[in-house]
């Protein structure tokens, strides 16, 4: 039984989705590490606990943009893929 | 087998963009989607709120305690009142009324999902107009402010940078809207992911704990860093 070229596009996206969701990775270990030194700071003066949460929350979420490229390719390669059209 | 499967599996999986009648404009053809649908209910949620909030600020008496409504949108004015004068100082109390009507667009938008509609947001035609109005709005308050400096500054340090500020600014508009897209729409397929699996008995309860995080938590978190992000961006175009 022969694949179809079409078939193997599709198979190949999804491992290629797959693989562009690995940039999550470097985003969560930098979340992790500003919210722990978020930590230790409203540890060291608790008085300043909400200016720190929310310039964490602004740092998190600046640094989340590099994840939700990856996200964004994934997205496109599953849902609006444009090899197939390159048939 | 396994075809048959998937299929089921899929076929339950809600999370697209449906068109639901498609109309002709100057020849071109047009489709009007779940996204137009959810967008016109929050328009006309926030306009009722407002009329309403509005009659009921102008008749209040200055000595009576606020209750009810005009309580919770005193709080969400001076809130946003507040986040404004703290970023941008008393340079930016003109842009307190764009900040709070984006804020409570986009806060209506991502909690629209907990009423069973797809939230506008979810749809990057949607949040890439509003990283273009943000990105206007730093141009043009930047060139107001700073006159031919705030073109001449794209080649400091030096001009080789050139390009790279350049890259810099357009990234601007791009990042804000990715961000606000792909937080809502990441909640938006697990959401749906999680609906297309869950057999019927278990899906009474078990989604609400998603619900609260994918559409109250991240959509106020979103919320939030937009209305920031848009006032950070702004403040350091028109500060010295």
């Amino acid at each position: 039984m022969g694949i179809t070229s079409e078939a193997l596009v599709l198979a190949c996206s999804a491992i290629g989705a797959g693989l562009a969701m690995i940039a999550g990775l470097g985003p969560g270990i930098g979340q992790g590490i500003a919210a722990g030194h978020a930590a230790a700071a409203v540890g060291r003066n608790p008085g300043a606990k909400s200016s720190i949460t929310s310039t964490m929350l602004l740092g998190q979420a600046v640094a989340e943009t590099t994840g939700l490229y990856g996200f964004a390719v994934a997205i496109i390669l599953l849902f609006a893929n444009p090899l197939i059209g390159k048939l | 087998m396994t075809q048959q499967l998937s299929g089921m599996i899929l076929a339950d999986v809600d999370f697209y963009i449906k068109g639901l009648f498609k109309y002709n404009l100057f020849g071109q053809e047009l489709w009007f989607t779940t996204t137009h649908v959810g967008l016109i209910i929050v328009t006309i949620v926030l306009l009722v709120l407002m009329i309403v909030g509005h009659h009921k600020i102008v008749r209040a008496k200055p000595e009576d305690k606020p209750k009810g409504l005009q309580n919770v949108l005193e709080m969400a004015v001076s809130a946003v009142d507040n986040m404004v004068a703290g970023i941008m100082g008393e340079k930016g109390r003109g842009f307190r009324n764009w900040i709070c009507a984006v804020a409570m667009f986009i806060l209506f938008c991502n909690i629209s999902g907990l009423f069973g509609l797809r939230p506008p947001t979810a749809d990057y035609g949607v949040t890439l107009p509003l990283g273009l109005i943000t990105f206007a709005l730093i141009q043009i308050n930047g060139l107001r402010a700073k006159k031919i400096h705030h073109i001449t500054s794209l080649f400091q340090p030096s001009p080789i940078l050139f390009p790279i500020n350049l890259i810099g600014e357009i990234a601007v508009p791009l990042s804000l809207s990715l961000r606000l897209f792909g937080n809502i729409m990441s909640g938006t397929i697990l959401m749906g992911l999680l609906y297309g699996l869950l057999p019927a008995a278990l899906k009474v309860g078990i989604p609400a704990v998603i619900h609260v995080y994918c559409d109250i938590f991240s959509g106020a978190i979103q919320t939030y860093v937009f209305c920031m992000l848009t006032m950070v961006y702004i403040n350091d175009k028109i500060s010295d």
